[in-house]
């Protein structure tokens, strides 16, 4: 598995993570084995084969659509300390 | 030490105080807590308040007993942190479905237990940034197993009546409740509603029941079982009375050949073979090639590329860990989960994002799903023939923190090989224990065909009773 320090690099900014060096020194072989190792599911012969994203068939769960009671916006608020107005406060955009 | 059905009698009784009862579960909890470190929280004015009101009015199935909960199931108003640093200081604003039920039947939530952050573990090593790993309750150099190792561990130790809610996305409930010695269950799929819990990778999670023994267990699933329209993926047949049909039934069981193989310890896998021996139930080798070949990859993959989406959410905004606001979005998202996640969770983040990656995608993910489909179909055809399928829990005992200080990751990885295929299948499954090596606990799984838990319960009631 070709992975390397600027392909790792790539994989935690996508995942919005911020490695350090010695992270990196770190992450690197142990990531190259765990997928040399997984990336063996090549020989598996699954031309005919449909996937399973669920482990049991299921149908779609419809509910009626009717309002109902859910969280105040100062509930929505109280677990946060990043708050103006009513608002979540988030970083400067632009 | 009484049964919880026994316990709940003599609360709806009045022989029980409840108040007093509690007060002494909870000085227990706090007591094993300082040296064995099972409980993130307890919660005490809660465990208290909940046990003047069943005193006041005992009733209830599970009326005064104490259960604790693993970390990952939101409790309202009590700090739940899925064994992560990322989320200090999060107190739910709502029940899980599961803690609502619970709470119906008058039970009494002790406390939040330790676990591998967001259950990435299978040791409960791998918890949060400034945690304690709990300790195994036999023998406080090795671990409990995880990642429900708090639950597996106070669920043993306890001197008390007592139920847990563990959580498995690939084993974390069967491997700590073989290295902690106790029975416990892994629902099908979509059994028990996932409603209020902490997602790790949704087609893969499953809450379920932990105790001292198989009645406790099975009154627990037929109290937090059963369809929920809060889940999506919550089932819609109904629950059955698993309690009351722990009768002897005849079994037919198919002992998985490839797990008893190099890298099994050869003692357990003789004590598998002489217990089901011994059972008498009717039984044969059958095997699962490419499930044993090729599902530790499969879950890996799957688990992994679900969980790098999950934990997306955690980026130090609504609710959980913050930090000052400076820089852009990116900056500050990094910042927050790079200060606040510990080494495995940016491991299974990194590995999941790659695995989702475009020029990957196909390889990793998309394969891995496709060979789920033909894991699936391998246990179908096995169940055409047998009730249940048998293999040891785990391959070896519980491991010391020090032995397990030296494993790689991938070797971490392996350690599930046993417990990820009926996961990958949502298939019930369950830990039976059948004996003891060198002191430690050793445990047999049991797997039955989706919705067969009543028969998983039957035949690990037999094995139970082998002497």
């Amino acid at each position: 598995m070709k992975i390397d320090e600027s392909m790792l690099k790539h994989v935690a900014e996508v995942a919005r993570l911020k490695l350090t060096e010695a992270e990196i020194k770190k992450f690197l072989p142990e990531l190259k084995e765990v997928l040399d190792t997984f990336s063996k599911i090549s020989e598996v012969d699954t031309k005919n084969t449909t996937s399973s994203y669920q482990p049991v068939p299921l149908k779609n769960a419809l509910r009626e659509d009717k309002p109902k009671q859910c969280l105040t916006q100062e509930q929505a608020l109280s677990l946060t300390t990043h708050k103006k107005e009513g608002y979540f406060k988030g970083p400067k955009a632009v | 030490m009484p049964s919880v059905t026994t316990f709940v009698k003599k609360v709806h009784s009045g022989e029980i105080n409840v108040v007093e009862h509690t007060a002494k579960v909870l000085q227990e909890a706090k007591k094993l807590n300082r040296e064995y470190h099972y409980y993130n929280t307890i919660c005490e004015p809660l465990a208290k308040q909940q046990a003047r009101a069943i005193k006041k009015n005992p009733k209830g199935r599970l009326a005064g007993v104490p259960v604790s909960v693993k970390d990952a199931i939101c409790v309202q108003g009590v700090e739940s942190t899925a064994g992560s640093k990322i989320l200090k200081g999060y107190k739910p604003l709502f029940d899980a479905t599961v803690i609502q039920r619970l709470k119906k039947e008058g039970a009494i939530i002790i406390g939040k237990t330790a676990q591998d952050a967001f259950g990435f573990g299978s040791f409960s090593t791998n918890v949060g940034l400034d945690m304690k790993a709990p300790i195994n309750p036999l023998d406080p150099t090795r671990a409990c197993g995880g990642s429900s190792g708090g639950s597996a561990g106070i669920t043993q130790l306890t001197q008390y009546p007592h139920l847990s809610l563990g959580e498995s996305t690939g084993g974390s409930i069967a491997a700590p409740a073989s290295f902690c010695g106790i029975p416990a269950l892994c629902p099908t799929y979509g059994k028990i509603s996932r409603y209020g819990l902490m997602d790790y990778a949704n087609s893969l999670d499953k809450i379920g029941p932990m105790g001292k023994t198989i009645e406790d267990i099975a009154l627990l699933l037929e109290i937090i079982a059963g369809h929920d329209p809060k889940d999506s993926t919550s089932l819609t047949s109904k629950t059955e009375s698993y309690s009351k049909s722990l009768t002897k039934a005849d079994h037919h069981i198919g002992i998985i050949k490839e797990t008893l193989g190099k890298g099994t310890d050869p003692k357990i896998k003789d004590m598998v073979l002489n217990t089901i021996d011994e059972s008498e139930i009717k039984h044969a080798s059958v095997s699962l090639p490419l499930t044993q070949k090729y599902g530790v990859s499969t879950y890996f993959l799957l688990a992994m590329a679900e969980a790098s989406t999950n934990l997306a959410k955690y980026c130090g905004m609504r609710y959980g860990k913050h930090e000052t606001l400076k820089g852009s979005f990116n900056e500050y998202f990094s910042k927050v989960r790079s200060h606040n996640l510990n080494e495995e969770s940016k491991r299974r983040i990194m590995i999941g994002t790659f695995a989702r990656m475009a020029g990957y995608r196909d390889a990793f993910y998309l394969k891995a799903t496709k060979i789920r489909t033909k894991i699936i179909e391998e246990y179908k055809k096995l169940f055409k023939t047998y009730d249940v399928l048998a293999s040891p829990t785990m391959p070896i005992i519980a491991p010391t923190f020090k032995e397990i200080e030296k494993l790689t990751p991938l070797q971490h990885y392996m350690m599930d090989t046993m417990t990820v295929g009926p996961n990958l299948a949502g298939l019930p499954h369950m830990n039976v224990t059948i004996g003891e090596k060198d002191g430690m606990p050793v445990g047999l799984l049991l797997i039955a065909d989706h919705e067969q838990e009543s028969t998983l319960l039957k035949a690990a009631k037999v094995i139970e009773n082998v002497e």
